[in-house]
């Protein structure tokens, strides 16, 4: 099914204002100002889009204008595209100012296809929008017919005669070899259904043969979908639109519930599930959840979409209400059920990535992290923080295991690290020794102890430039705290004057 | 690690070398876990506070002085290594404090005694983001500790909410501490069963005038079952987990008079050490002035 708005040179829903006045919208192309759409009315005048605008207003003296603005035409397409999710969930763009729909399996929930294009026509004309639509067996048909024909429903497998006599412009060419088609006498797709094909090939390109078999039904294109396409989805209709909270929550938990029974069938779990809640103005609203293991349990889920709908910045506003509420499951895996040992050791593990999953929806995956350890010997590089929701942030696929100190020594690395190093001010007795006092944050330590050096390089194969070598001072001031120091750059080979840093605190 | 038999997590490492490493720790853990409270290791101390602390209750930590929040976070990273014993730990900072006193960096805990792989971070933008957060980990029984770090004194930290943590650390079995370092981190009325304040101490030093294991004067400032306030220096052990008694060090023994120190020892240096003789009281203080 293919959807183009407000005729074939593309329109705009139709803007209060003074009926009377013809309304176009001009834009400078070629330093003049042309326009490049132009309403019902205008139209009706003899206004077509290409004209310039001196030329109009010599014809139209009374002429309402309106400046081009492509960004907010693309965002109305997307828009309206998000509105059409209702319909089926694979929604395609076509061009600038038109959609595919594939409604294969969809059209029967409104009771056939042409109830579904009726109800799609009568809603977006209630909008304010005038389009033109088509149904057909194939994405291409539907676009030519809609766009270049009359629209409307193209029984199967008689696109071919519905196709003949449209115009070649149908088949959506550039201007070089439109012109070259029409000097060369083939004006309908019908005159070049008729011919052979390969010298067609041979003079257009292949390219022309290959959207003539489009359009003629013989080739199918499928529809790029906007949105990722959910594994599983489920609907619920509303007769009318319900704007209660509860009843909303409700309405989830019975669609979570028809999913459980699906992903159940099919021994999977989802990953991610997305809520969208569809206002009865057109506005739509999506909750998308993420959990770290597969689940299909209706309540945990309907817990976490709770707890991101709290969570939420700006609260869901229900306006006029909700008529429609889907669920979708963006994500599945297979799921493995496992029976919990006697021990419940099995049931900790669980209870733990439930709780890892709930508070990453309630404060998002970057707030709730784990460490896992980084090949590098750079203090600041031997471990990253990841999202704890994430796989490979787990600790049985972390690769490696953490060095552990020497049996019998202090901790030779700080449980607290400075990012950035804190710059100090130092007074070392020599050069390349720890220092005697430093300074930091305005308190100054008198050092009491010192180990060190421990000369750690810059990782060169980094390619880092100017990046100097490190010795680090595990140092102990006179009251007891603990620090870790390191001068940056060797003395007279890498720096002149090295500078000092406090890069960590020991307990 | 030659020497690994004379300690215990030597043996233990050897145990789970022999018997496949999982099911060691878990028996250990299993066991361990089934008491109610959990040995910091230094017997007078454990028997002093009824046989160590209760796991499944709330304590708080503070620093003595604002220079000591390194001292409490490592005191209470102690107890924590102590409690949890290898189980998960949820550990809630507050943003403010990962930019005062840094960010927890994973080797230096695995040094300390704590497995980083058994540490989710959550990172919170305030006081009442982090309570609630430390309220919801602890309606999860599986964990070994949670524990929540608060700068200052927030206003969110009432009464109410302390006995909201204290009765969810109850209820799940989980031990819960809260640190609280900071400007202004002060006592205030609150349900935790007990309340610690520590202070950084001098260690005894090592070979060659090293800095030696972490070392505390914790004060009990307060338990709820009646025990006796003291205070007590004690040094970290991480590869027992456990705490010991404080070996005197130099500083120690000087800090009690006000006679210069003698040189530590400086002919056994390596020329490029300088550790250099103290002078002066230690008891003085510079002041603080700057948050941190």
């Amino acid at each position: 099914m293919a959807i183009a708005m407000n005729g074939r040179d593309g329109g705009k829903p139709a803007e209060p204002g003074s009926p009377s006045a013809p309304l176009v919208v001009v834009a400078r192309i070629k330093s003049a100002l042309r326009i490049v759409q132009a309403d019902a009315h205008a139209r009706r005048l003899g206004l077509r889009p290409g004209l310039t605008l001196a030329d109009a207003r010599a014809r139209v003296p009374h002429l309402a204008l309106a400046d081009e603005d492509q960004a907010a035409d693309l965002a109305l397409r997307d828009h309206i595209a998000d509105w059409c999710d209702r319909y089926t969930p694979l929604v395609g763009v076509d061009g600038e100012d038109g959609l595919q729909f594939d409604i294969t399996g969809c059209a029967h929930l409104f009771g056939g296809e042409a109830e579904l294009r009726d109800d799609l026509m009568a809603r977006l004309a209630g909008q304010g929008f005038t389009v033109l639509s088509a149904v057909a067996d194939t994405p291409d048909a539907a676009r030519a017919v809609a766009r270049h024909g009359r629209g409307g429903l193209v029984p199967s497998g008689t696109e071919r005669e519905a196709v003949r006599p449209l115009p070649v412009a149908a088949l959506d060419l550039e201007g070089q070899k439109l012109r070259a088609l029409t000097r060369a006498g083939l004006t309908t797709i019908g005159d070049l259904a008729s011919r052979p094909r390969a010298p067609l090939a041979a003079r257009f390109g292949a390219d022309l043969v290959d959207r003539l078999a489009r359009t003629l039904g013989e080739a199918v294109h499928p529809i790029s979908p906007r949105r990722p396409v959910p594994e599983l989805l489920a609907t619920r209709r509303f007769a009318e639109p319900i704007a209660l909270m509860d009843t909303v929550l409700a309405t989830l938990r019975g669609l979570a519930q028809e999913l459980d029974a699906m992903l159940a069938q099919r021994g999977a779990g989802g990953r991610r599930f997305e809520a969208s809640l569809y206002r009865a103005d057109g506005a739509i609203r999506r909750i998308r959840i993420e959990t770290g293991r597969p689940l299909r349990d209706a309540a945990i889920v309907i817990r976490l979409l709770s707890e991101r709908i709290a969570a939420l910045a700006d609260p869901i506003d229900p306006g006029f209400g909700f008529d429609m509420i889907r669920l979708d499951v963006l994500a599945a895996e297979t799921m493995t059920t496992v029976q919990s040992g006697l021990d419940g050791r099995q049931h900790d593990a669980e209870s733990l990535a439930d709780l890892i999953d709930r508070l990453s929806v309630r404060y998002g995956q970057a707030r709730v992290l784990r460490f896992t350890r980084e090949d590098s010997h750079v203090p600041e590089r031997m471990a990253r923080l990841v999202p704890a929701i994430a796989p490979e942030g787990r600790p049985d696929r972390a690769g490696g295991t953490w060095l552990q100190g020497q049996a019998g020594d202090p901790p030779a690395q700080p449980f607290c690290l400075f990012d950035p190093p804190q710059p100090i001010e130092t007074l070392a007795e020599v050069p390349d020794g720890p220092p005697l006092r430093f300074l930091w944050r305005r308190v100054l330590h008198e050092i009491a102890a010192a180990e060190g050096p421990e000369r750690i390089a810059p990782e060169w194969w980094r390619g880092a430039e100017g990046a100097l070598t490190r010795d680090y001072f595990r140092v102990e001031d006179r009251n007891g705290h603990r620090f870790w120091l390191f001068r940056e750059g060797l003395y007279a080979v890498e720096i002149k004057h090295p500078r000092w840093f406090l890069h960590g605190l020991f307990a | 690690m030659g020497t690994a038999g004379d300690s215990l997590a030597g043996l233990r490492r050897d145990i789970a070398a022999i018997v496949t490493a999982d099911r060691a720790t878990e028996a250990i853990s299993a066991q361990a876990l089934e008491e109610e409270r959990f040995p910091l290791g230094l017997p007078a101390l454990d028997r002093a506070i009824g046989g160590g602390l209760r796991r499944a209750a709330l304590h708080e930590v503070f620093a003595d002085q604002p220079g000591d929040a390194a001292a409490a976070r490592g005191f209470s990273l102690a107890l924590t290594a102590c409690a949890a014993f290898d189980r998960p730990v949820i550990w809630i900072r507050q943003d403010m404090i990962a930019r005062e006193h840094g960010e927890l960096h994973a080797p230096g805990l695995m040094e300390f005694g704590l497995p980083p792989e058994s540490v989710v971070l959550l990172r919170m933008g305030d006081a009442l983001q982090s309570l609630r957060a430390g309220h919801e980990a602890l309606r999860c029984p599986a964990l070994g500790a949670v524990v929540v770090e608060l700068w200052g004194t927030p206003r969110a930290l009432d009464l109410t909410a302390s006995q909201r943590l204290g009765r969810a650390a109850t209820k799940a079995g989980v031990t819960a501490f809260l640190i609280r370092t900071g400007m202004g981190a002060a006592p205030q009325p609150s349900a935790a069963l007990t309340r610690w304040s520590v202070r950084a101490v001098p260690s005894a030093h090592l070979a060659a005038g090293a800095p030696g294991a972490p070392a505390f004067e914790i004060g009990l400032l307060l338990h709820r079952e009646g025990y006796p306030p003291q205070t007590v220096r004690v040094e970290w052990n991480r590869d027992d987990r456990a705490f010991r008694k404080a070996a005197l060090s130099r500083p120690v023994a000087a800090s009690s008079g006000d006679r210069p120190l003698a040189s530590p020892g400086r002919e056994n240096r390596p020329p490029g050490w300088n550790v250099v003789p103290i002078h002066g009281d230690r008891h003085e203080r510079t002041g603080w002035r700057k948050a941190g």
